[in-house]
């Protein structure tokens, strides 16, 4: 293929005019502005649900505060959940999953383009679908588990609840169209010599994760659409008057519901796992057993959901079961714990910025994993369970963890996002304000849990021992907005005002460090050849790894002659000056998505007997997303 | 993964392979079909055990030969059995959950 | 420099990508079948799930009709077994015919071009018609819709609908999951008939054919598993 002359550099230094404005965003196909994208999204939807914990919390202050209705609360707490869940933790994760999976794994894309920027858009939809009621006094408010029949008409006659299962419906269309294109883009554009064990941390946790998203979203998709059954047509499925169980909703969605939990917490282990061998100089201790480790959560994930429900009493026989299986989830997860602890030890740690992170989501989701496996004792979960003592938990794992994870990413990879540094100062001060509001909200949950405090409650008398307890977390949770507020100030400001970063800011082992930063849309001018697990290491400091063996490349790799040997890319040039086929841009994902959320949202009519309405709209919504569909067919790739 | 095994992948059974097995699954069909109507073998305690695995062989037959799993490359045996088993145990332990089936 | 995809693309001409450009893949195999085989896999979790729920409600309808036993309502109105077995096993033998059918279809698409032996009889002959088995996979698809519209239908005559009872909301639920997936498919394979019939498919297409038998296959297995979960076991 014929090179295009360029006659000076700076012409491709820069973006060309068709890669800027708005139009370039709505079009694109680039696996790293869809993750920009989801990465900016999921941060506002971040701000949305803690916005909603500050008005919780703010109500929980004192004692009996009347600063929010009952009905309001109901919705905020229904609507942080939901959000911090399905819109800030899960595509903060997808954003991770889209920039960083192609070019550790050395692709130049993922291996459905146009499918990847359909999930997008309809997160974006799915989104601002279940988001914009809550501005209407109409959100959901049945808690973020919906648990039916509870959500049914006879209990919920408001739409409420019809823009919760209509919203988490078509979010489980974007997660699942994800899924099948990550998996087979793992699986499938595996640079030549990249074997499975050679894949680094992130990119193998996120595997884990892609089976679990395919697997564990289909039960709640039934389970929602059982509920859409009930709540539009009459059918009986959570009608108890009819015969029907109500326990069926709570297993089917903790079905869905555990595997979710580490849906939302592997991604953030994947991401620290690349963070703390970098600070170290070390490679990851014990890198098979990490990945087993990983295997073995995912697969126990799924034996295990009944411990969310010990207190429906399932009998002596199921209780030991599901607790054991839960005690037992805990050894894969300790084993990462030690392996990331041996991987610091005798390094040379540097404490930076995403370091600091790194090492806090040890500390703290191991005081999550403790009081965790002390609710997998039925006994002991009698008492905790609805309290908030399970509210400490949860968040210990998910704010200690899944979120301290991924600001560890965050800090970690801006530069090779933007080619800027984060500001140092600004993020030790994020960090430690982060860390002290963290604990300061939640640690003392655990007190005012066993002191017996219900969770959900919007009001409490006081003189229950309780008032401190709440105050404390209240004021933690002011902290933790001031230190959001920094990130965000300095998240905004470095992409302008940040020290140029070069390549391999940190001294990083692995694929993505090799290229410029930000990556050009190609990502690799030339496919490297991979020969080891830390491939950048054995470039730039062959010494330091050439006590490890390097693994052989398994069954499932053959060699392409044409890779080149590993090297670092320093020029930029544009996609047609190297030839290099790119995905045309389109926005026929958009198109299509648009039409798919149209065609969902045309049930909300039924509620109002507008049958005709509700026809037209669901009609027009599906001939766009059959229109769409068949447009997106027909129109080649590149 | 060699060129020869992934042209191994390819050498799929012919026409005839087809229709033989087309005949065992309408055998077992029919034999499903015909022990339903038989009192005698429905009130047996064998009656739904044997029912079961008859279905898993057809269910086995169809994988293996028509989709061509028992030719085709390992990595989609691993696709659908690894799915498969958890759903089975899903669906084992939601019976045994709702008192369905005893352990 | 050379483009490393077209570097790629004469190292790994391997018979069925001369026509187009095609990309390096790490295990040689086609992105789109293995994204079919883990939305298989995924279909395996859905149909579990509905399945779970029907066999967890089995029994537990407070009005009939039932499925197996008789109901005798309030007012003495009697109502039969509903689930009638002669015409669902047909309604299976036509399904199970048609996974026949597809498998044919890829065949014939794989052997285009392929010369035929001298004196090849009829049988040889039609096994080389891709638009004949695509056509009848269709057809046989199309003929069980009828079969389920003919049962639901007469469902609905007898009493049972989705709203009756446990029995109705599972049943048409999971059975009409089903049928919808059979509708797709049989949209899918009129898809491909057409591309046929107006561009013709050859042994270069044969993983379009191959996905689409994929899932057809997995819905007839479905099937099998509901045949005797639902209909046959009492």
């Amino acid at each position: 293929m014929a090179t295009i002359a360029q006659p000076t550099h700076a012409a491709h230094a820069g973006a060309s005019a068709e890669q800027t404005g708005i139009w370039s965003w709505i079009t694109t196909v680039d696996h790293k502005r869809i993750g920009t994208l989801y990465l900016w999204t999921a941060l506002f939807f971040f701000l949305v649900g803690g916005l909603e914990a500050v008005l919780i919390r703010t109500q929980l202050m004192r004692p009996n505060m009347g600063f929010v209705s009952a009905d309001t609360y109901n919705q905020l707490f229904t609507m942080h959940g939901t959000t911090m869940v399905f819109l800030a933790v899960m595509p903060l994760s997808a954003a991770f999953f889209n920039y960083l999976i192609p070019l550790q794994i050395g692709a130049r894309d993922v291996a459905f383009p146009r499918l990847n920027a359909f999930s997008y858009w309809v997160y974006l939809f799915g989104g601002i679908f279940i988001t914009l009621p809550i501005l209407f006094k109409v959100a959901p408010d049945g808690g973020w588990f919906g648990y039916a029949p509870l959500t049914s008409n006879q209990f919920a006659p408001g739409p409420n609840i019809d823009f919760w299962v209509i919203g988490l419906q078509i979010l489980g269309v974007s997660s699942l169209a994800a899924a099948f294109n990550f998996i087979t883009t793992i699986i499938n554009m595996r640079a030549p010599g990249m074997s499975l064990m050679r894949m680094p941390m992130f990119t193998w946790m996120s595997f884990v994760v892609q089976f679990l998203l395919i697997l564990a979203f289909p039960p709640i998709t039934v389970a929602l659409f059982f509920l859409l059954m009930d709540r539009f047509f009459g059918t009986n499925f959570y009608a108890i008057a009819a015969g029907a169980d109500p326990l069926l909703w709570q297993h089917l969605f903790w079905v869905f519901g555990h595997p979710e939990v580490y849906i939302l917490i592997l991604p953030a282990f994947g991401l620290v796992s690349e963070v703390l061998p970098t600070f170290s100089k070390k490679p990851l201790f014990g890198y098979n057993v990490m990945v087993y480790s990983g295997i073995m959560i995912g697969f126990l994930g799924f034996g295990v959901w009944a411990h969310h429900m010990f207190a429906v009493g399932m009998g002596p026989v199921a209780d030991s079961i599901f607790s054991l299986m839960t005690m037992l989830i805990a050894i894969p997860t300790g084993v990462k714990i030690f392996n990331w602890i041996a991987t610091m030890w005798s390094g040379e740690v540097r404490f930076t910025v995403p370091m600091k992170f790194a090492i806090a989501l040890i500390a703290m989701f191991t005081i999550g994993g403790i009081s965790g496996v002390m609710h997998s004792s039925p006994p002991a979960d009698l008492q905790q369970t609805d309290t908030y003592f399970i509210v400490a938990h949860f968040h210990y794992v998910l704010f200690g963890g899944s979120i301290m994870g991924i600001f560890a990413g965050i800090y970690f990879y801006y530069p090779k996002m933007t080619g800027r540094f984060m500001h140092d100062g600004l993020g030790n001060l994020h960090f430690w304000l982060n860390f002290i509001g963290m604990n300061l909200t939640f640690f003392p949950m655990h007190f005012s849990g066993l002191y017996g405090m219900p969770r959900r409650i919007y009001q409490y008398d006081a003189g229950q021992g309780w008032d401190l307890f709440n105050m404390m977390s209240t004021y933690g949770t002011y902290l933790l907005v001031v230190a959001t507020a920094v990130f965000v100030w300095n998240f905004i400001r470095s992409r302008s005002n940040g020290a140029v970063a070069p390549n391999d800011p940190w001294g990083a082992a692995t694929l993505e460090w090799s290229i410029p930063s930000p990556p050009p849309e190609y990502n690799f001018a030339q496919i490297p050849e991979v020969t080891s697990r830390s491939p950048l290491w054995d470039l730039k400091d062959p010494e330091r790894t050439a006590g490890i063996e390097h693994s052989h490349a398994d069954a499932m790799t053959i060699t392409d002659a044409h890779a080149v040997p590993m090297h670092e890319e320093t020029e930029r040039h544009t996609a047609k000056e190297l030839g290099i086929p790119m995905p045309f841009p389109t926005a026929k994902p958009l198109f299509t998505a648009f039409g798919m959320c149209t065609m969902f949202s045309g049930l909300l009519f039924l509620r109002n007997d507008m049958f005709a309405v509700a026809m037209t709209v669901t009609l027009t919504g599906a001939a766009m997303l059959i229109g769409g569909l068949y447009a997106w067919f027909t129109a080649p790739l590149e | 993964m060699s060129h020869d095994s992934k042209h191994a992948a390819h050498a799929h059974p012919s026409g005839a392979t087809y229709l033989k097995v087309a005949a065992i699954l309408t055998i077992i069909t029919v034999i499903e079909v015909w022990a339903y109507y038989i009192p005698a073998l429905v009130a047996s305690p064998l009656f739904n055990p044997s029912l079961i695995i008859m279905s898993a062989l057809k269910f086995a037959i169809v994988v293996l030969f028509y989709m061509h799993l028992r030719y085709d490359h390992k990595l989609f045996k691993a696709l659908f059995t690894g799915p498969l088993i958890i759903a089975m145990g899903t669906i084992m332990a939601l019976l045994f959950l709702f008192g369905k089936v005893a352990l | 420099m050379a483009s490393h995809a077209h570097a790629a693309t004469a190292g790994h001409a391997d018979g069925h990508d001369a026509h187009e450009h095609h990309h390096y893949t790490t295990t040689g195999l086609d992105h789109r079948k293995i994204a079919i085989w883990a939305f298989i896999g995924s279909e395996c979790m859905l149909f579990a799930s509905l399945i779970s729920t029907y066999l967890i409600y089995k029994g537990k309808s407070l009005v009939g009709p039932f499925p197996h036993t008789e109901y005798v309502n309030e007012a003495g109105k009697v109502f039969k077994p509903i689930l009638d077995i002669p015409v669902t096993s047909a309604s299976t033998f036509v399904l199970l015919m048609s996974s026949l059918a597809m498998v044919l279809a890829l065949q014939a698409v794989q052997l285009k071009g392929t010369p035929l032996p001298t004196g090849a009889g009829l049988w040889k002959r039609l096994e080389r018609s891709s638009q004949f088995w695509l056509g009848m996979t269709a057809l046989l698809g199309a003929t069980f819709l009828g079969f389920q519209a003919y049962e639901f239908t007469s469902f609905v005559h007898e009493g049972l609908t989705i709203k009756t009872n446990l029995f109705g909301s599972t049943f048409f639920t999971l059975t009409g999951f089903h049928g919808a997936h059979v509708t797709v498919g049989v949209l899918w394979l009129m898809t491909l008939l057409w591309i046929d019939r107006t561009r013709g498919l050859g042994p270069k297409d044969e993983l379009i054919v191959d996905i689409c038998a994929l899932y057809w296959h997995f819905v007839d297995v479905v099937w099998i598993a509901i045949f005797t979960l639902i209909y046959l076991i009492q």
